[in-house]
């Protein structure tokens, strides 16, 4: 399978990304390669085979349920762009 | 053919009474000042690593047990992608192809009949923070206090066919998320909140195309929502007007459903698994483990209710609504005898649940204690006071008096000299004094008026101060009287 124009600039707007015109189209180009790699990786037979959700065949480790991150908002706050009464300040956002 | 058959689905994310948060060991506790338990992780600042917390999954775990689903061996958290400040990540981590829980049910009570809700799902996830739109010079502030608290998302399958049996939905599973206590179901503080996927159809035809009535915070507006929807749906398909796939709040001022977002604009999320997380892998002996640890079930416990105190299904409902009043009344039992467990259920049910209510009182606030009650309905039991005089007697518990614990109603009885007369001697003497000086009274009776009757033994309980029963007051009036 192959891209049109119009999935790239739908998935770089997804992704809040500004491309031009001729952006997309290099990038159409490095993403209908990367599917043409899929296509080859498909031709393998993998009836059978579970599909694996972690590139390692491990399971998750878990952590106790405590408490135990101090409050360092001043550290956070001190790179933040815009801060007020305690809150991180963004452009408003109303939907 | 005016006949519409509804269809309901509920999602509901149960806000997990962990300590910590799900991927963080920032703490959870509610209304903190803000960002102050928004740790790096929280924050997603650059190279931080998320780490499952066990409590969470104990949670889930919990929860699958208490619907009889399948506790997944493995699952796996997903990315939920999309933009929005209160996510600084720009996904949520959540569970998409793999859940934590599959299947299980939930019996509902809607009038006199029961019903069975199938779930598809619950699985875990973590919570965004909050926006804060109020003016900050055109700005809008951001507390992540919230961010990465533990969810669980609870998906049913579109079972329910009216608001109420929604609502019973609702309750019951706010009921036992806080029965088995993973969940606090504090509505105000967002800890419990629905979302309700309503379409509606002809009979026989295929499923209508539904709307969501996102964040719905209380039960009563859960009602009011879903009954405006409904209407408003069909009145547009009368109308001749197809119904559009849509996101819509509710509006408590005006009881109306407002569109939030189409389909359109809907999120495409682009799930993938988190390549941050591991499979979460449950061992059959870990879910053995809390399975011994599991309290008595609400079904359980009404049905031995219903066995063992021989109460009504009703009754064994109403006191099984809630773990705390199903162990009061347990514990008031177990001091008044089980010869008291009817007018135990009725004292729990009515006398206390009006009092509590009146002076807006939870019952783990009450001041009469189980024991306390126990205490008093014993006394019930073996004739020491009658039920009018235990009325006064509980008054005096709710204001302090006669001390902790089960003698707390001997105290007060002894005290105020509040024991039945049962001695006949001793009424007799008061009847004798009532009829001499309610001569008048005694000669209307004579001459055949019945209320007279009535009158005297008014007067007659009132001369023994309630202390007397009144059958024997009855019939040993009736006796000097012939």
């Amino acid at each position: 399978m192959s891209l049109t124009l119009e999935q790239v600039r739908r998935v770089a707007h997804l992704a809040r990304i500004e491309i031009s015109d001729a952006e997309a189209q290099t990038t159409l180009g490095h993403l209908n390669g990367i599917f043409t790699l899929i296509e080859a990786m498909q031709a393998v037979d993998t009836k059978g085979v579970e599909p694996m959700a972690h590139a390692q065949d491990v399971a998750q480790r878990l952590r106790e349920d405590r408490a135990v991150e101090a409050d360092q908002r001043a550290a956070f706050q001190a790179v933040a762009p815009e801060t007020e009464n305690g809150l991180y300040l963004v452009p408003k956002v109303i939907e | 053919m005016n006949i519409w058959e509804v269809v309901i689905g509920i999602e509901t994310h149960a806000q997990l009474a962990t300590h910590s948060k799900i991927f963080s060991g920032a703490s959870t506790a509610f209304g903190a000042d803000p960002n102050t338990q928004a740790c790096a992780v929280d924050l997603a600042l650059p190279g931080v690593l998320p780490v499952l917390n066990r409590g969470a999954v104990e949670c889930a775990i919990r929860f699958g047990l208490a619907i009889g689903a399948e506790v997944a061996q493995k699952s796996v958290f997903a990315r939920k992608n999309y933009f929005y400040p209160d996510l600084p990540k720009g996904y949520q981590i959540s569970q998409f192809e793999l859940p934590v829980v599959v299947g299980g049910q939930l019996a509902i009570q809607v009038g006199d009949t029961e019903k069975i809700v199938n779930l598809t799902r619950a699985h875990l996830e973590e919570d965004a923070g909050k926006s804060l739109h109020e003016d900050f010079h055109g700005k809008s502030g951001i507390d992540l206090n919230r961010a990465g608290t533990p969810l669980l998302e609870i998906v049913t399958e579109p079972d329910m066919c009216s608001a109420a049996e929604a609502v019973a939905y609702a309750k019951a599973l706010h009921a036992l998320v806080r029965w088995i206590g993973i969940c606090d179901g504090n509505m105000q503080e967002g800890s419990f909140r629905c979302d309700a996927n309503v379409s509606v159809r002809r009979p026989g035809q295929p499923l209508g195309t539904r709307r969501e009535i996102k964040n719905l915070n209380s039960f009563r507006f859960m009602q009011q929502a879903i009954d405006y929807e409904i209407q408003w749906q069909i009145a547009e398909i009368e109308d001749g007007r197809a119904i559009q796939q849509a996101t819509v709040l509710f509006d408590p001022d005006t009881g109306e459903t407002r569109m939030m977002r189409s389909k359109e604009d809907a999120h495409d999320y682009r799930y993938f698994p988190d390549p941050d997380l591991l499979p979460l892998i449950i061992s059959p002996e870990w879910i053995e483990r809390t399975r011994s640890a599991m309290p008595e079930l609400p079904a359980a416990k009404k049905q031995r209710f219903i066995a063992d105190y021989g109460l009504s299904a009703y009754d064994a409902a109403a006191l099984t609504s809630s773990l705390e009043v199903a162990d009061f009344y347990e514990a008031a039992v177990a001091i008044a005898g089980k010869q008291s467990a009817k007018p135990c259920a009725n004292w729990v049910m009515v006398d206390l649940a009006a009092r509590l209510n009146k002076e807006g009182l939870e019952l783990s606030g009450s001041p009469v204690s189980a024991a306390q009650l126990g205490g008093l309905l014993a006394r019930v039991a073996d004739n020491t006071i009658s039920n009018n005089i235990a009325k006064k007697v509980f008054d005096a518990l709710w204001a302090g008096d006669g001390g902790d614990g089960a003698g707390a109603a001997d105290v007060i009885i002894e005290k105020q000299g509040l024991k039945q007369i049962t001695d006949s001697s001793a009424i007799e003497a008061l009847i004798d004094e009532v009829l001499a000086a309610n001569a008048a009274m005694v000669a209307e009776f004579k001459a055949g008026k019945e209320k007279a009757f009535n009158a005297l033994v008014g007067q007659a309980m009132k001369a023994t101060k309630g202390k007397a029963n009144p059958q024997q007051v009855n019939e040993l009036l009736k006796k000097k009287l012939a």
